[in-house]
C-alpha cells in the first residue's frame, strides 16, 4: 500500500483544561466515519478508567481516521491527543513533535487562559501551524467575537475565519475537518532516504512486547527491517507495523515518511525504547538523530513504599511497567528506617504523582505508603562538589554544606482584575518575586511571578482557585536554580527521628511548618498505651512539640449474649487496622501520616 | 472447668415495647400474633434440640424484653425446657426485665415457674437521662418493680446501670449508684455507654451533639467511682462490667468466659456446643418457618481450632478479674503458656497492665481500662 503524502494530515488538539479538547476529538472520529455513533463510547480517547474519572487526558493517545473532503479526495487524519495539565507539558511537547499542525480550541465563554498561551507557545516552538477553533458557542454566555479579538490581540493569530463550533452538539464540525485539510500542511520527507522515526510514546503489551509509537520522518519501515535505537544503541528486527484504529492496533505492510503508526519488534527490555529516541535502520543509519526532544526531567520526588514489605518486588515490577507507558516517571531503590525497602520516585508534578500512586493501587493492587513530596535541591558542599538532593535524609551535616540552591519557576497567572490583589498576596506568601503584569482586554490580567517550586507543588493550585473564586488559571515552567536559605526539618516521634517524615523547608517558614506538622501528626497518630511526644527539630534544636496523650480507655464491656464470634471479629478488625500501620520504635504510625506535610495549609 | 456434661441454655426473646436509642441488639416491637407464632417456633426448636447426655446448670431468658410476654408464654418455654432437658437441682434460672413491664402477679408467676434470678434494666435513676436514651420507664416505676420483686420472693436480683450517658454528670451518676446501692441487690452490671452505628443515639450524637457526652476525664471518673463505691458497699468485681455479693456471681454469664457449653435458642441466638460456635438466623420469617429443624436455621458454624481455643482461653479468661490459670493452659494445650504468649505477657507485665500471681495471670486495673488493645495482641497469626 503506497500512500500519497499529500493526503496525510498529522495534527493535535491543544486547549486549556475543560475547553473541550476531548469532546472535539470524539466528534472528529465520529464525523470521519471510522466509528458508528453506536460504537462511540463517550470520549473515546480517554480510555483509561482514571482519566475518565478525573475528566482529564493523562496519556497522549493517537488515532487514525479517514476523511472524505469536499474536494472529493480521501485524507488520512492522524489525530494525536495531548494532555491538558501543567504537569504534563513534556507529553504535550512529544505529541507536538510528531505533528505538522495544531488545532487550538478556545472556549467561547472563557476565552484565553494561562494554559492556552503555554500550549500555543509550545506549538509555535515546534513550528506547527496553529488553527484556532472557537468552541462552546451554544453556551448562553458565549461571546465568540470577543474571543476572536483576544486570540488576534494576545496570540497574534488570524482568527476571524476560525470555525465557530459546539463539539458537544456537533455543530459546524465539518468546518474544522475542512480547515484541517486546507491549513495543516502535508508531511514532507523522503520515503527512500535512510529511516528516521521519532518515538513519541510507547506501551507494553504482554504478548507483543513493547509497542513503540512513532512518526516516520524519512524512509520506510516494514516487518523484517533491522532497526536501531540511536540513543540506546539497542537493535531489533521489526515484527509488525501498523496504525491506530480507535482503541485498537491495525497492522499494515509498511510505514513510510509522513506516517504515524506503531512498530513491534519483540523488544523485551523496556529501557531500550526510551521516548524521544530516534529509530533508524541498522544497516543504513541516518546521519543525525532527530532534534526537538527535551529530555524529561522529574520535578517532584517522593518515596513510595509497599505497605506490606513482602510486596517490594511487585512494586518494582509495577513501576517498571508504568515507566514504559510513562517516560516521565523515574524511580530508584531506597531504604528508610521507618518504612523499609521502597523507591524514590520522580514525577512531573503533584498531579502526576497522585495519578501514578492511584494507578499502582488500582491497577496493580498495591497498598502504598507515600512520603512527603519534595523538589530537587542542589547541595554545594564545602569540598567544592555539588550534588542533587532528592531525599531529605541524604542531606549532609550542615558543617559540610557551603550553600544550597532550590529550583524556581516562572509562573503566569491569568485572572480577572478584581482578584489581582488576593493573588499577588498569595504569591508574596509563597516567597514569590513579582516580574510584571499585562492587561488583556481590560478585564483580565496576566500576572508574572518567579516562585520557588517547593512553594507551589503542594497546594498552590487549590489556594489559587479559592482566592479567585475559581477564575484564576496558572501555568509555569522551570526557570533554574537559585541560592536559598534552606534547612532540614526532622520529626521525632517518641524521641526517635522518623526519616520518612523529614523535609526541606525555607528557614523563614521552618518554625511555622514545624509547629503545623506536629499538630497534624498529633491528629493522625492514634493514642497508644503510653504518652507519645511529637517534636520538630532543626539539627539538635527542638522547635515545636505536641503530645499524643496515652489511651485511657479501650474496653468493650458488652458480651452480646454470648456472641463471642462477634466480639472476636471486632478485635480482629482492630488488629488488622494496627497491621496497616508502620512501626517506628514502639509507636504505630498510620500510613496517611506520612503525607501529613501536604495538608499543613488546610484547616 | 470444662465439664462436658453440663451446659447452659440461652433463650432469646427479641420483642420490646420500644427499642432504646442506643440499642443494637436483635430486638423490635411486634404484634400479638407474631409473638404467638414465635413462642410456638421457639418451643419447637427447644424440643428439636433436646439433650439427653448433658445436664443444664443455667437458663437465661434474655432479649429484647422477655418480661413483655404474657407469663403463660414464659411458662410454656420453661415447661418445654424442663420436659426435654435434665435440669440440675441448683440451676440458676434468670429472666431479664424492664421496669414498666413488671407487676407483682407477673413476678409471683416467674417465681412459681422456677425462675430464681431476676435482672432489671434501670440504666439511670435520673429521668432526663432515661429519656435521652429512649427508655420507656421512670425511676419510680423501677423502684416499684424492685419492691414487687422482693415481695414476690426474689432474693437474687441484678440491676443494670450505665455511665457515660448524654448529659450525665459525676453527681447524677453518683445518685444512680447510690440509689442502686441502697436497695442492696446481689448483683450489679455497670456498663459504659457504647455508641453503636445504626442506632438513633449514634446519629444524634454525630449530628454535632458530641458535647452532650461526658468528656474523657469525667467518663473515667465515673468508671473509677463505680469500682470504688461498689467495693465499699460489699460488692466485688468478678468481670470487667459485673459486680456481685459473694456467691452471687452470674453463673450463666461466667460460662461464656469459661469454655463451657451453652445452647442459644431463639432468633439470632449464639451457641457454643461441643467445640463449635454457631448462630441462629436473624431472619424472623426463616426462624418461624424452620425452627423445628435446627440445622436449617443455624449459620456460621465455626469449629474451633487449637489456635482459636488458645486465643479464647486468654481473651475470654482475662475478662474475669481473677484471670486465667497458667497451669490450666498447659493442661489443656500441652504447651507452656510462655511458648505461645511469652512476648505479649512480658510486654504487658513490664507496662503494668498484666500481673502474675503464682499460677494466675490477670489484668491490672490499668489493664482493664485498655483491655481491647491488650486482647488484640493475644490473637495469633495464622
Amino acid at each position: 500500500m503506497s500512500l500519497d503524502q499529500n493526503k496525510i494530515r498529522n495534527f493535535c488538539i491543544i486547549a486549556h483544561i475543560d475547553h473541550g479538547k476531548s469532546t472535539l476529538a470524539d466528534r472528529i472520529i465520529e464525523k470521519t466515519g471510522l466509528l458508528t455513533s453506536r460504537e462511540m463510547q463517550a470520549q473515546v480517547l480517554d480510555n483509561m478508567e482514571l482519566e475518565r474519572e478525573r475528566g482529564i487526558t493523562i496519556k497522549a493517545q493517537t488515532v487514525r481516521t479517514v476523511y472524505k473532503a469536499k474536494d472529493g479526495e480521501e485524507y488520512i487524519f492522524n489525530l494525536i491527543d495531548t494532555p491538558g495539565h501543567v504537569d504534563f507539558n513534556y507529553e504535550v511537547s512529544r505529541s507536538l513533535a510528531a505533528c505538522d499542525g495544531a488545532i487550538l480550541v478556545v472556549d467561547a465563554a472563557q476565552g484565553i487562559e494561562a494554559q492556552t498561551l503555554a500550549n500555543v507557545y509550545l506549538a509555535l516552538d515546534h513550528d506547527l501551524d496553529v488553527i484556532p477553533v472557537i468552541n462552546k458557542i451554544d453556551l448562553p454566555s458565549a461571546d465568540p467575537d470577543r474571543v476572536v479579538n483576544e486570540i488576534e490581540d494576545v496570540i497574534g493569530l488570524e482568527a476571524h475565519d476560525a470555525p465557530r463550533i459546539s463539539a458537544k452538539t456537533g455543530l459546524n464540525i465539518e468546518d474544522v475537518l475542512e480547515a484541517i485539510v486546507e491549513k495543516v500542511p502535508a508531511p514532507k520527507g523522503d520515503k527512500t532516504a535512510p529511516l528516521s522515526a521519532l518515538i513519541f510514546d510507547s506501551l507494553y503489551d504482554s504478548y507483543k512486547g513493547v509497542i513503540v509509537f512513532c512518526r516516520i520522518m524519512d524512509g520506510t519501515v516494514k516487518p523484517g527491517t533491522a532497526i536501531k535505537m540511536m540513543a540506546t544503541d539497542a537493535t531489533a528486527n521489526v515484527v509488525e507495523v501498523g496504525y491506530f484504529g480507535a482503541g485498537q492496533f491495525i497492522p499494515c505492510e509498511e510505514l513510510s515518511a509522513g506516517m504515524v503508526g506503531y512498530i513491534t519488534a519483540s523488544i523485551k527490555n523496556v529501557k531500550d525504547t526510551s521516548v524521544g529516541d530516534t529509530i533508524t535502520e541498522l544497516n543504513r543509519p541516518c546521519k543525525n538523530p532527530l532534534p526537538g526532544y527535551k529530555k524529561v526531567n522529574s520535578m517532584v520526588y517522593c518515596g513510595l513504599y509497599p505497605a506490606d514489605g513482602a510486596k517490594y518486588p511487585d512494586l518494582r515490577d509495577a513501576l517498571e511497567k508504568l515507566q514504559l507507558n510513562d517516560a516521565s516517571l523515574t524511580y530508584e531503590p531506597e531504604t528508610s528506617i521507618a518504612l523499609g525497602f521502597g523507591f524514590r520516585c520522580g514525577f512531573l508534578g503533584l498531579l502526576h504523582l497522585e495519578i501514578i500512586q492511584e494507578r499502582l493501587e488500582r491497577e496493580y493492587n498495591l497498598d502504598l505508603v507515600t512520603t512527603a513530596p519534595g523538589v530537587i535541591y542542589k547541595v554545594h558542599k564545602s569540598d567544592g562538589t555539588v550534588f542533587d538532593l532528592t531525599n531529605p535524609s541524604n542531606l549532609p551535616d550542615p558543617s559540610e554544606i557551603e550553600y544550597m540552591e532550590e529550583p524556581v519557576v516562572s509562573a503566569e497567572i491569568m485572572v480577572t482584575t478584581e482578584f489581582i490583589g488576593p493573588i499577588m498576596e498569595l504569591c508574596q506568601e509563597r516567597r514569590g518575586v513579582y516580574l510584571g503584569m499585562d492587561y488583556i482586554e481590560g478585564q483580565r490580567a496576566l500576572i508574572k511571578y518567579e516562585l520557588p517550586l517547593n512553594e507551589i507543588i503542594y497546594d498552590f493550585f487549590d489556594a489559587l482557585k479559592s482566592r479567585s473564586r475559581g477564575y484564576a488559571s496558572f501555568d509555569y515552567e522551570l526557570k533554574g536554580y537559585e541560592k536559598s536559605e534552606l534547612v532540614k526539618l526532622d520529626i521525632l516521634i517518641n524521641k526517635e527521628e522518623v526519616d520518612a517524615l523529614s523535609f526541606i523547608v525555607h528557614s523563614a517558614t521552618a518554625y511555622e511548618r514545624g509547629r503545623k506538622m506536629c499538630e497534624k501528626l498529633k491528629d493522625e497518630i492514634p493514642r497508644h498505651l503510653f504518652e507519645i511526644p511529637i517534636q520538630a527539630a532543626i539539627g539538635s534544636k527542638i522547635i515545636a512539640r505536641e503530645t499524643v496523650k496515652a489511651m485511657r480507655k479501650d474496653v468493650l464491656a458488652k458480651c452480646y449474649g454470648g456472641d463471642i464470634t462477634r466480639k472476636k471479629k471486632l478485635l480482629e478488625k482492630q488488629k488488622e487496622g494496627k497491621k496497616r500501620m508502620r512501626q517506628v520504635g514502639n509507636v504505630e504510625i498510620p500510613q496517611k501520616a506520612f503525607m501529613a506535610v501536604l495538608k499543613l495549609d488546610q484547616e | 472447668m470444662n465439664n462436658n456434661k453440663s451446659m447452659g441454655i440461652y433463650i432469646h426473646i427479641p420483642f420490646c415495647v420500644k427499642k432504646c436509642n442506643y440499642c443494637d441488639f436483635l430486638s423490635f416491637n411486634s404484634d400479638e400474633a407474631t409473638m404467638l407464632s414465635y413462642i410456638n417456633s421457639l418451643n419447637n426448636e427447644i424440643i428439636a434440640n433436646r439433650q439427653t447426655e448433658k445436664t443444664v446448670a443455667t437458663i437465661f431468658l434474655g432479649g429484647g424484653t422477655p418480661s413483655i410476654l404474657d407469663p403463660k408464654h414464659i411458662y410454656d418455654i420453661l415447661n418445654t425446657i424442663y420436659k426435654y432437658y435434665h435440669i440440675e437441682d441448683n440451676a440458676e434460672i434468670t429472666i431479664e426485665s424492664n421496669p414498666g413491664t413488671l407487676n407483682i402477679s407477673k413476678l409471683k408467676d416467674y417465681k412459681a415457674f422456677g425462675i430464681n434470678r431476676l435482672s432489671i434494666g434501670l440504666q439511670s435513676s435520673i429521668e432526663a437521662e432515661l429519656k435521652a436514651i429512649g427508655r420507656i420507664h421512670t425511676c419510680t416505676q423501677f423502684l416499684e418493680s424492685y419492691d414487687a420483686a422482693i415481695y414476690a420472693g426474689f432474693n437474687n436480683i441484678n440491676i443494670d446501670i450505665m455511665s457515660a450517658l448524654p448529659n450525665q454528670t459525676i453527681d447524677s451518676y453518683k445518685k444512680t449508684l447510690e440509689t442502686v446501692i441502697e436497695l442492696n441487690p446481689t448483683h450489679i452490671s455497670a456498663y459504659s455507654l457504647i455508641l453503636e452505628e445504626n442506632t438513633p443515639l449514634y446519629d444524634f450524637i454525630n449530628a454535632d451533639n458530641e458535647h452532650m457526652l461526658p468528656d474523657e476525664d469525667t467518663e473515667r471518673e465515673m468508671y473509677y467511682m463505680t469500682d470504688r463505691l461498689l467495693k465499699q458497699s460489699g460488692f466485688h468485681r468478678y468481670e470487667i462490667s459485673n459486680y456481685a455479693k459473694d456467691g452471687f456471681e452470674c453463673r450463666h454469664n461466667l460460662s461464656y468466659w469459661e469454655d463451657a457449653d451453652y445452647l442459644g435458642m431463639g432468633l439470632g441466638a449464639s451457641s457454643y456446643m461441643d467445640g463449635a460456635r454457631y448462630k441462629n438466623t436473624s431472619c424472623l420469617e426463616k426462624y418461624i418457618n424452620h425452627s423445628s429443624n435446627p440445622k436449617d436455621i443455624i449459620e456460621n458454624v465455626t469449629p474451633l481450632s487449637v489456635k482459636d481455643k488458645q486465643e479464647e482461653f486468654m481473651i475470654l479468661g482475662l475478662r474475669k478479674i481473677k484471670g486465667v490459670s497458667i497451669s490450666q493452659f498447659e493442661k489443656l494445650f500441652s504447651k507452656n503458656i510462655y511458648s505461645v504468649y511469652g512476648d505479649v505477657i512480658e510486654k504487658y507485665i513490664s507496662m503494668d497492665l498484666l500481673s502474675i500471681n503464682d499460677d494466675t495471670l490477670s489484668l491490672t486495673s490499668k489493664g482493664i481500662d485498655v483491655s481491647n488493645t491488650i486482647f488484640t495482641d493475644f490473637l495469633l497469626e495464622d
